[in-house]
């Protein structure tokens, strides 16, 4: 059977020409980059022009903005501890939002226990930070604000530019967990003006294990690793050479294609969305209708759970996403559904397809029709959905 | 993550449904959870002769609340209330940890629709579901 992948949000299959790019570093080019001699020098050199086209692509003033990561988990640690950290003397207080990726949240719980207060920002039904809020909830002791650019399950794209204009305004470091964005969406970093970005090559048709964390000239950070001088001293680790070149190889190839899939995206999406809801009763979409990621459909079935919906779709060849308890891995369901309102039962029946350019328009029809039926069947054994139509 | 029968009770479940003239109906779980079970029960002679269920959940909710229904059809009611969460889950073959508590609760709704069952008769009213 052919497999229908909706879950571009989690991660995408490596480009070819991706793969073609890195496999050189893995066997010819495998020197150490901090070693003198010619095998060394040549992944040293593969690692600068990837630090650079990343810099152009993104709109960095200067490729040494740049810091490569393990991903972009660990690009928003570095960015939000190690902000906390080398700041420490200016205050203590750091703002975010409620709908943040746990590499976020769970850094500032943890951050938490070692004197720092951390505010968490509310949304409204759309996912939406109010810039006001922002502005209200800094205080003498706030040395950072962190705010996604988009969000990973409901799609949500926040006013990054005016945030970001706010913070400066009170002398406030500003960071943006770009993860969903980067190589999705149009972005540039003189736009945005932000402080600090992170992003993740997965997300982009590129290899795990590579991220990076734009960080803006002046600004300081105490790095998380140590034990050497890589990364101007904020990464120590021999650099993973392949993974930079995959990275910096997937976001010239993303970012050249945004023409052509940011309107095809918009279209599938917008077209299943429009189709779902006009064939299945009681489902409703999360998330805002137009400030929205291309490939994002995030909706929520009343009266069936989410994983059992995920079993069906499996089995008949397509894999996607949910927000039920059951498959967050904690007894509670998603905490971005929760944050917006949405209860614990609607948010049990969340469903987030996210789309990539290789989907079409025929798999998405059978993609609905498969739902439809699924959903339906669910239904007939739920015993709520009797108690809203008895 | 789920053995074979499990699947094969999520995909196929045995007795799905509900009985419109039950003699006593049970209910475990709650929304907020994610996980809801009801069974329905048809007693004659102190036997189980039907046994209906409605659920809403995961597979592993779906599921237990099938093999439950098969494990005490046709059962006395002696027999059949031996019958306990741990036991359902061992005859699936196991479920993963995580959902030992929160979604293996067809026993504990089958118990209550016993206990229902049992009021009911005591009173010598008609079952309500």
């Amino acid at each position: 059977m052919e497999r229908i992948y909706l879950d571009h949000a989690a991660t995408t299959p490596v480009d070819p020409r991706v793969v073609e790019a890195m496999i050189p570093y893995f066997t010819a080019n495998f020197g150490n980059p901090s070693s003198i001699y010619q095998e060394g020098q040549r992944a040293k050199r593969a690692i600068e022009e990837s630090r650079e086209k990343v810099a152009e692509l993104l709109g960095a003033a200067d490729a040494r903005e740049i810091v490569f990561t393990g991903g972009g988990s660990e690009a928003d640690n570095l960015a939000i501890t190690g902000v906390a950290r080398a700041y420490r003397e200016k205050g203590n207080h750091i703002i975010t939002s409620a709908i943040e990726h746990h590499a976020v949240l769970e850094t500032c719980k943890d951050l938490e226990k070692h004197g720092f207060t951390v505010t968490y920002l509310p949304v409204d039904e759309y996912g939406l930070v109010d810039p006001e809020a922002v502005r209200e909830a800094i205080t003498g002791q706030t040395i950072l604000i962190s705010v996604m650019h988009a969000n990973n399950e409901v799609g949500t794209i926040q006013p990054i530019a005016e945030i970001s204009k706010i913070a400066h305004e009170k002398g406030v470091l500003f960071h943006t967990d770009a993860v969903q964005t980067v190589g999705s969406i149009p972005l540039d970093l003189k736009e945005l003006g932000v402080d600090l970005l992170s992003l993740s090559a997965h997300k982009f048709y590129g290899p795990k294990g590579a991220g990076a964390l734009y960080v803006k000239r002046g600004t300081r950070l105490r790095r998380l690793i140590h034990g050497g001088a890589q990364e101007r001293r904020l990464r120590a680790g021999t650099e993973n050479v392949a993974g930079i070149v995959g990275l910096a190889k997937a976001l010239e190839l993303a970012v050249a294609g945004l023409d052509k899939t940011v309107p095809h995206l918009v279209e599938l999406r917008d077209y299943f969305i429009k189709e779902l809801l006009a064939r299945v009763d009681h489902v409703k979409l999360n998330g805002h209708p137009t400030k929205r990621l291309p490939g994002n459909i995030s909706v929520s079935f009343e009266f069936v759970e989410g994983e059992s919906i995920l079993l069906n779709l499996d089995r008949k060849g397509i894999a996607a996403s949910s927000g039920s308890a059951c498959t967050s891995g904690s007894l509670d369901p998603s905490h971005v559904l929760l944050a917006m309102g949405i209860s614990h039962e609607t948010a049990h029946g969340s469903l987030r397809l996210t789309l990539g350019k290789e989907n079409t328009k025929e798999q998405l029809d059978y993609v609905l029709g498969v739902l439809e039926e699924t959903v339906t069947r669910l239904r007939e054994i739920s015993p709520l959905y009797q108690r809203q139509i008895s | 993550m789920y053995t074979e029968a499990v699947m094969d009770h999520f995909f196929n479940p045995r007795n799905a449904g509900e009985l419109a003239d039950a003699d006593g109906v049970g209910e475990a779980g709650n929304p907020v959870c994610g996980d809801i079970m009801r069974i329905y029960l048809k007693i004659e002679d102190d036997k189980i002769v039907d046994i209906k269920f409605k659920t809403f959940g995961c597979g592993a909710a779906i599921a237990t609340s099938s093999i439950l229904t098969e494990l005490v059809k046709g059962k006395s009611i002696a027999e059949a209330e031996k019958i306990t969460n741990r036991a359902v889950a061992e005859a699936l073959g196991g479920l993963p940890p995580q959902k030992m508590h929160c979604s293996n609760l067809a026993a504990d709704a089958f118990h209550k629709a016993l206990a229902a069952y049992r009021q009911n008769q005591s009173k010598s009213a008609p079952a309500v579901g």
